[in-house]
């Protein structure tokens, strides 16, 4: 997982403190992204935040855990299309203690800490409770 | 160079006002701030306006100087002090043109406010099976208040529907009113939309049934005088913090035959006249509704505030945001891929829009990070964007420090925005 993330700092490191330029990239990202499955996109998967509409769904498959979500921004899109490379298809235990430093080191702070306005942070919990009941329930 | 190239764009493009806008933006020292490294341009004037720096001063001085409870001190601060906190209502009465200083209620904001009415006037003249008006454009602050007081009386609340334009219905208005309506608590400008509504119109027809009318004025009052012996409202309400004034001051503007007759809202002190634990007597008006220690520095830099507008010139005001107004509407309306809501032929330079295929937080964070402050979101008027089969949209709300060339980097932005979002990936 560590090594994704030092691949997200390199990807985003060319853009300096340019916040313009990472948000645009963001915007790439989203674009690119392949959204969770509109026939799983129900009351069980919605996130609803203050502004925006989100979707979230965990599935497990031999003890690995895996993320599909979706989001009516573009720019949170790509924001979890990063959380998703790195946490999707990992063991359940190492997706609850892992130490998301790519967020801190690709100066994204800002994008994934917007708290009332954007659902980042609530995808990134529910990664980690998905990943705990996962756990708890086969392992 | 950039900022003196900035300058001479600001000049050019305010030649077509007469207004000296250089002059009134120095009397903003927050304005003239860099965000991500771009001269900020605020437009979020409908959420908060910005400080003059009299205003500013005048709250630091008063701390530093003159401090002390008013009301109950026998020493000369507080006298001092009682006797600022007192003139400064009587400038609030001015500015409103109310009939008596003592219809004029000190609250912390226009939520508080109507509150007060809602709770009040419900504990008095509501009942079950009574009906209250709001309209479809209303704040939340003015819809909450009025479901609270249908669910504590029973009573029902009754909606006057707006057409596409954001214009309120008048003839489904006039049908709502009945003999079990007991108030009507409609928004004079509409924080999303702009639209100024008829309100003087409003009022008379609610006075032909006896029916008292509140007006929420938080996006009004800032925009022009307000004259409510003219309107006559039976209530008027509005916070500091949008009027140039200091946040937690705010008014109540209510008639007195209402508030003689209303049961106070909280009790506390300085809204009693004898406490004894078999009955308590309350105080005259406007302390009735005023329990506890006031926000006497806080209603002295708003009477500040008003003293800056005054100075300024509420006409000039007026009449230099209607020409943002034109220059915003015509300039948005040539942008492809925009829809604009809120076409009133009566309305404030509140430019609410969205852009094809854009998500408006995305637009608001990406005009953010272009140094441009707009709010997006459904600016707490949920069923008005119901109405826009939409859950909200960006907002850019002017006022008279903003300008032209302000507007016209708000539309370049757009494009660039457009741009990135729309390009191919």
């Amino acid at each position: 997982m560590n090594e994704v993330q030092d691949e997200i700092i390199k990807e985003f490191a060319p853009f300096g403190d340019n916040l313009l330029d990472k948000y645009i990239y963001l915007v790439e990202l989203g674009k690119k992204f392949v959204p969770l499955d509109a026939r799983y996109k129900n009351d069980q998967t919605l996130i609803r935040g203050c502004q925006l509409t989100t979707w979230f769904r965990p599935t497990f498959e031999n003890g690995i855990i895996f993320f599909h979500a979706d989001s009516s921004s573009v720019l949170v899109r790509g924001a979890i299309s990063l959380l998703i490379r790195v946490l999707s298809g990992q063991k359940p235990e190492d997706v609850k203690k892992i130490d998301l430093y790519f967020i801190e080191k690709s100066g994204l702070r800002d994008i994934y800490s917007l708290i009332r306005a954007n659902s980042l942070w609530k995808i990134e919990n529910l990664m980690r409770q998905a990943a705990a009941s996962y756990e708890k329930k086969y392992i | 160079m950039i900022k003196l190239f900035n300058f001479l764009k600001m000049a050019d493009t305010q030649k077509k006002s007469a207004f000296d806008i250089i002059k009134i933006r120095k009397d903003f020292p927050i304005l003239s701030q860099k965000v991500y490294g771009n001269p900020l341009i605020y437009f979020d004037n409908g959420a908060t306006t910005q400080k003059p720096k009299i205003v500013i001063d005048t709250i630091s001085k008063m701390y530093t100087e003159y401090n002390s409870n008013v009301h109950r001190g026998v020493h000369f601060l507080s006298a001092q002090m009682t006797e600022m906190y007192e003139i400064a209502r009587g400038k609030v009465q001015k500015y409103l043109n109310a009939k008596y200083s003592h219809e004029i209620i000190y609250t912390c904001g226009v939520t508080a406010s109507i509150n007060l009415v809602a709770y009040s006037f419900g504990e008095a003249y509501i009942k079950e099976g009574d009906e209250i008006i709001v309209s479809e454009m209303e704040h939340h602050s003015d819809i909450v208040p009025w479901q609270i007081v249908c669910e504590r009386k029973g009573a029902h609340l009754k909606v006057i529907p707006f057409n596409d334009k954001g214009e309120l219905l008048m003839d489904e208005y006039k049908k709502l009113i009945s003999s079990k309506t007991k108030l009507v608590a409609v928004v004079h400008v509409s924080n999303s939309l702009g639209t100024i509504n008829p309100v003087k119109e409003i009022i008379a027809i609610a006075h032909e049934k006896n029916i008292p009318v509140l007006v929420d004025g938080a996006q009004a009052v800032q925009h022009g005088r307000i004259d409510v012996q003219d309107l006559d409202c039976d209530f008027y309400a509005f916070s500091g913090h949008k009027l140039y004034g200091p946040t937690g001051t705010g008014v109540l503007y209510g008639k007195e035959k209402w508030l003689k007759e209303m049961p106070p809202y909280q009790g506390g002190g300085d809204m009693i006249d004898h406490v004894q634990f078999e009955h308590t007597t309350y105080n005259e008006l406007p302390f009735k509704f005023e329990a506890g220690t006031p926000n006497y520095i806080g209603a002295i830099g708003l009477s500040t505030a008003i003293d800056y507008l005054e100075s300024v010139g509420l006409e000039k005001i007026k009449k230099y945001e209607k020409e943002l107004l034109n220059y915003a509407m015509e300039k948005l309306s040539a942008i492809d891929g925009i829809k604009l809501y809120g076409t009133a032929e009566n309305k404030i330079c509140i430019l609410s829009f969205l852009l094809d295929r854009i998500h408006p937080y995305d637009t608001g964070v990406f005009l953010d990070r272009m140094g441009i402050a707009v709010r997006t979101g459904h600016h707490c008027t949920q069923p008005l964007w119901a109405h826009f089969k939409t859950e909200g949209a960006v907002r850019a709300s002017l006022v008279f420090y903003n300008t032209f060339a302000e507007i016209d980097a708000l539309c370049d932005a757009i494009k660039k925005i457009q741009k990135i979002f729309l390009s191919q990936p």
